[in-house]
């Protein structure tokens, strides 16, 4: 674990880059890991964040299949917002752990 | 006479009934256990079954065979619980009421969540080894199959038994290096996980092995479709793998009738919303949930049922006494891992410390070697079957601790991963 400056606020991540402390997070870092990974975050994308962000915060288990019956994106979608690994990189953005939801 | 009901009796259900029906009060408790099929199979013998390592007759038996005396058994399938009425709706028989209720209904496999997987190609150039059926027919097709792109796909996870996939694809390897025809078989490994293994140091070692063995691996492979006409897997985001022969590792939801009694998630996977700790329902305190039923984080397997059942037996005669469930789960779960050729790794961990390097049961001593490949690992596989059948079923416990222990295991390995 170790202390960043992340749109000039020092917040405490893993090694992996996701914050520890979702009370840390806010809109500009989100603005500014999901640059790093050349995403420009759209009113669909907060969307996606604020679901994450609410299931986290009520234990619930994340992964991909929720997310896609979540009613705010299909799974193909999701894939179009967030390219790659979308879950990781939404997490990551949302300043949520990174999901455990592979067992 | 108060009632205790147990619906299914699989490995846990069935271990279950032994454990309780010991330990209740015969005078007081009359204990009913509820399942639609007669057979009982040993799932872990799905994964050899396809290379003739055992024989498919030698894995199935029937259930009441496994129930002690004392109780009442009811062959019926579970429509409906009603927890607001304590009561269980059935198939063809009147409803069963009950005071405690456990469940014990499993996990199975549901290919007809992915499109094109039960399409023309089932069973022809698609085959899973995760049911009976499907290990048997797939050792039908290996037998004579000439060689060609051999993939293995996890669909989705949760998945019971995580380790299996892998453990297919190094038997896999071997069984076409031992019939001589390794070069004419090209193996891939796709799995929507970022890794082969969900757990990091165990996720290293056995990419390590992958490429020693010169099998493929795709990661972050999310399966959207089979595409028929050109035999090709999908992913969502336009990512294709083509095969000549599929091994899938379709979705594995719960019993349909948790979600039509309200006690999932609501994702339509079917998993029980359970307290991971005492195994008692999140919503109803007079219900109770184990095995493969339940949302814990744990791995789906024989072994953490084992452990489950431990403690759930204790917090059962708790809860029934009035008193506060004491006992908690720890995430136990202790899993062989067949790497071919006769050999085998064994893992530990619990829901929160991973896999590590180390010697199991006696610290220092082993004989197994946890992360480490050796033969005698494969023979404690091997025994595992004798163990399910004489001991796990009947509800003797096992020479391990039910809590995970760290004596044995080296802890520096996790801070390398
Ligand atoms: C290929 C494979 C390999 C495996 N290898 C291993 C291994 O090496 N080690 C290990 O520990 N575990 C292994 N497992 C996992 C292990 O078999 C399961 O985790 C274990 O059987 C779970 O027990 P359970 O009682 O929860 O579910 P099950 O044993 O599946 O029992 C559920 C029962 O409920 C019944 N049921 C379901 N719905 C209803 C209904 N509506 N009405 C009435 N009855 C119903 C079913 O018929 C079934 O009998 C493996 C599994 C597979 C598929």
């Amino acid at each position: 674990m170790s202390e960043v400056l992340i749109a000039g606020k020092s917040v405490s991540v893993n090694e992996e880059g996701y914050l520890t402390d979702p009370s840390q997070w806010n809109r500009e870092i989100a603005e500014q890991i999901a640059a790093e990974v050349n995403i420009t975050l759209t009113p669909k994308h907060w969307e996606v964040l604020e679901y994450l962000r609410e299931k986290q915060q009520a234990g619930e288990m994340l992964n991909i299949r929720k997310i896609g019956k979540s009613g705010i994106v299909d799974i193909k979608e999701f894939y179009q917002l967030f390219p790659g690994g979308p879950l990781k990189n939404a997490s990551k953005i949302a300043g949520i752990p990174k999901p455990a939801s592979c067992i | 006479m108060k009632k205790l009901l147990i619906l299914g009796a699989g490995t846990a259900g069935t271990m279950m009934l032994n454990k309780l029906r010991h330990r209740l009060d015969k005078k007081e408790w009359e204990i009913t256990i509820v399942e639609n099929d007669p057979n009982h199979y040993y799932q872990p013998g799905f994964l050899f079954v396809p290379f003739g390592i055992y024989n498919k007759t030698e894995i199935v038996k029937p259930k009441a065979d496994f129930f002690p005396n004392h109780i009442h058994a009811v062959w019926d399938e579970v429509v409906k619980i009603e927890p607001e009425n304590n009561q269980v709706l059935l198939k063809n028989n009147d409803p069963l009421a009950y005071d405690v209720l456990l469940i014990a209904t499993g996990c199975t496999p549901d290919p007809a969540e992915t499109p094109g997987l039960q399409g023309e190609l089932w069973e022809k150039d698609i085959f899973t080894f995760y049911t009976y059926e499907g290990s048997c027919a797939l050792h039908d097709k290996l037998e004579n199959w000439e060689g060609g792109k051999l993939v293995i796909n996890i669909v989705d996870m949760p998945i019971k038994c995580p380790p299996a996939p892998l453990e297919f694809t190094f038997l896999a390897e071997a069984f076409f290096t031992n019939k001589g025809m390794r070069d004419k078989v090209d193996i891939t490994f796709v799995t929507p996980m970022s890794g082969p293994f969900t757990k990091p140091v165990a996720s290293k070692m056995l990419s390590g092995l992958l490429a020693e063995r010169n099998i493929h691996s795709v990661h972050d492979f999310y399966i959207e479709k089979v595409d028929e006409a050109n035999k090709k897997i999908v992913s969502y985001d336009e990512k294709e793998v083509p095969f000549d022969l599929l091994i899938t590792i379709p979705t594995n939801k719960g019993a349909a009738m948790v979600a039509a009694s309200g006690l999932d998630e609501g994702d339509d996977l079917n998993f029980a919303v359970t307290d991971k700790h005492t195994l008692q329902s999140k919503q109803f305190e007079n219900i109770f949930v184990i095995g493969d039923a339940t949302n814990l984080p744990a791995s789906k397997a024989g072994s953490v049922a084992h452990f489950e059942g431990e403690v759930l037996t204790e917090n059962i005669l708790e809860f029934i006494a009035g008193k506060p469930l004491t006992h908690q789960f720890d995430g136990h779960s202790n899993c062989f891992i067949e790497t071919g050729y006769g050999q085998a790794s064994v893992i530990d961990f619990n829901y929160e410390v991973q896999p590590l390097p180390g010697k199991f049961p006696v610290p220092g001593i082993g004989p197994l070697s946890l992360l480490g490949i050796s033969r005698i690992n494969h023979w404690g596989k091997l025994a595992f079957k004798w163990a399910y059948w004489n001991m796990l079923l009947k509800g003797i416990p096992f020479p391990i601790s039910t809590n995970m222990s760290m004596a044995g295991k080296e802890e520096e390995a996790a801070t390398e991963a």
